[in-house]
């Protein structure tokens, strides 16, 4: 009798105790929780501010004039970086200029013409696994079909490589940015009587022009700073050239080859060309989201 | 809707004229083109490899040879180096990831979630080159200094996976390819999950915060349920990522064609076997062959991984 007297006037005080402490170990494991995903971000963002820092640190001191206004010289003959600037300007901009009508075109079609279709979800399946396919095997692809063909490595080649990278990032952000136009627009336009072809490119592409031309600008930060393709295609050069049939200097290549070398004076100057390359790439990047969101 | 669906079809038959009919037709082209590219970059690749494919038979899948010299050449070792470096990049990459999506979606306050998302993007946009220099010149060395021998001395005599941390400290080595390819998919993997919670409908997280539930709670019983297929689909986006990575890996994996039982040991990656070995091969020698036969191999794998992806992620991401 008194045995199940004291268990039930316990009992509540015991539950109560385990709720006090259940509750403990639940707020300790959340906090820990939280600690351990700040300190994931605090990791992610050293590992930025590291490579930053390396960059200025080793880059800053090699930057001079000469870098800019002398072309690449043999170890212990000075030289700078102006042949593999203008190298990469040349293909980077050739490049862009071949992908951009492509993939806006591309772009367009996904949003404008093939909803729902299954041609339409091919394409755009297809355009997905090029953005993120390995960009050596770009570069070997455009060696069988341009450099082996044609007989000889050439700036034009790299130029192609870099051009089928870029399309796919083009075809992406058109595609998204023309979804994001409102449909009544359109309805507007075709009830005045314009022809589709006429609302796509006279109402559609204007409203949705800041973010193609950011879809474009990725696309240069993205292709400006890739080596790997280039390898087997523009092949790099150590003379001034900018003949698009022969092998031309690019920035990336250009550090590959100095960076690996056993003299300091290349390494320098290949930590001058990483600082260069970088902050270009990082400067289009920003650039290209203050664009977007401008545009609220 | 319906009235949407024919705006955007444009099917009213008044204004179709010629220009539209070249304007759709140029679409079309368009289209066709991009499933073209793929099929070139497919069939150049394998057709370029087939002497070499045809001269070893399944061998070239197995053997752990690449001797110029003698004209034999396997692609294990590579296979091997691309698949080991890219999972253990995976290990690393995933918890942080994870982490950083989790601050930026349910912990960072409102004005630190748009700074913070942009610099992990950013990281994103770094060229693989600058990472191959950071991990050879600062990394590296980090390594061989420090990590390395400190693993050697603690675990390298434990029974069973003592192995994996035996030999001298280099610096440069499977793990040090890892660690750098698990920097370099961070960004994909954290962006992607970020996007991906961001698709829980606000109200089933607020019920769980309305009964009591701690924000670990709600990640694990709420947001991770509801979104496991897509975050399934943003680590193979990953992997994707990794598998193909080249300048990184070349500059810090020691470049040696044997498959080595410690993590520190040195080997090499289908991308940075090509890359190395590229310049060195004549047109229509069977060592170039063998090694567009490599990348055919590297584009099918890379292929099957991207394309769960995409399949993974599309209901979530792409209504």
């Amino acid at each position: 009798m008194s045995a199940t007297t004291i268990a039930a006037a316990s009992a509540p005080a015991k539950d109560a105790a385990i709720a006090v402490r259940l509750g403990r170990r639940r707020r300790v494991a959340d906090r820990l929780n939280r600690v351990l995903c700040v300190i994931a971000t605090l990791i992610g963002l050293a590992l930025l501010a590291s490579i930053l820092l390396t960059l200025i640190v080793r880059g800053a001191g090699g930057l001079s004039v000469s870098v800019f206004t002398q072309v690449t010289a043999p170890p212990g003959s000075g030289g700078g970086l102006l042949n593999a600037i203008v190298g990469s300007l040349i293909q980077t901009a050739l490049g862009t200029a071949m992908a951009t009508p492509i993939g806006l075109l591309v772009g367009t079609y996904l949003a404008e013409y093939a909803r729902g279709s299954a041609l339409g979800t091919a394409v755009r399946f297809v355009s997905d696994i090029l953005l993120s396919a390995p960009s050596i095997l770009i570069g070997l692809f455009i060696y069988e079909l341009l450099v082996q063909t044609t007989g000889g490595f050439s700036g034009f080649a790299g130029a192609v490589a870099l051009a089928v990278i870029a399309i796919p990032i083009v075809v992406r952000t058109t595609e998204d940015m023309l979804r994001l136009v409102p449909v009544s627009l359109r309805e507007a336009s075709f009830a005045l009587g314009a022809p589709k072809w006429k609302t796509v490119i006279l109402i559609c592409f204007r409203a949705a022009r800041d973010g193609v031309v950011t879809g474009i600008l990725l696309s240069v930060a993205r292709i400006a700073g890739e080596t790997a393709p280039l390898l087997f295609t523009s092949l790099g050069n150590l003379n001034w050239s900018v003949d698009l049939a022969r092998p031309m200097a690019s920035l990336p290549v250009t550090i590959y080859q100095y960076a690996g070398s056993a003299y300091d004076e290349w390494v320098q100057l290949a930590w001058a060309g990483a600082l260069l390359i970088t902050a270009g790439v990082l400067a289009i990047n920003i650039m290209a989201r203050l664009l977007l969101r401008k545009r609220g | 809707m319906s009235l949407a669906a024919t705006a955007e079809t444009g099917e009213a038959p008044q204004t179709r004229g010629r220009g539209d009919a070249i304007a759709a037709a140029l679409a079309v082209a368009a289209g066709l083109f991009v499933l073209l590219l793929l099929g070139a970059i497919l069939v150049s690749l394998l057709m370029g490899g087939l002497p070499a494919l045809q001269q070893f038979g399944s061998a070239f899948l197995t053997r752990a040879i690449w001797n110029p010299v003698t004209q034999k050449f396997g692609a294990a070792v590579p296979i091997y180096g691309t698949l080991v470096t890219a999972i253990l990049a995976l290990v690393m990459a995933v918890p942080l990831s994870f982490g950083i999506a989790v601050y930026l979606t349910e912990l960072a306050p409102l004005w630190l979630r748009r700074p913070v998302g942009i610099a992990v993007e950013l990281l994103a946009a770094v060229p693989s080159i600058i990472f191959g220099m950071w991990g050879f010149f600062v990394i590296a060395p980090l390594m061989a200094q420090y990590v390395q021998p400190w693993c050697i001395d603690t675990l390298g005599d434990l029974p069973v996976i003592g192995d994996l941390f035996q030999g001298p400290p280099f610096g440069t080595g499977i793990f040090t390819a890892a660690l750098i390819l698990a920097v370099m998919i961070i960004p994909f993997i954290a962006a992607t999950m970020r996007d991906v919670f961001l698709t829980v409908p606000p109200v089933f997280k607020e019920s769980a915060y309305g009964v009591g539930c701690t924000t670990s709670e709600v990640m694990r019983a709420i947001v991770l349920p509801y979104t496991r297929v897509s975050v399934v689909g943003g680590i193979m986006l990953g992997l994707g990522r990794a598998l193909g990575e080249t300048m990184a890996v070349t500059f810090v994996i020691g470049n040696t064609n044997r498959i080595s039982t410690s993590l520190f040991g040195p080997g090499n990656t289908i991308a940075s076997l090509i890359a190395l070995e590229f310049p060195e091969s004549q047109a229509g020698s069977l060592k170039l062959s063998s090694l567009l036969a490599l990348g055919f191999i590297l584009f099918v794998i890379s292929f099957v991984v991207l394309a769960i992806s995409r399949l993974l992620l599309r209901p979530r991401l792409r209504a």
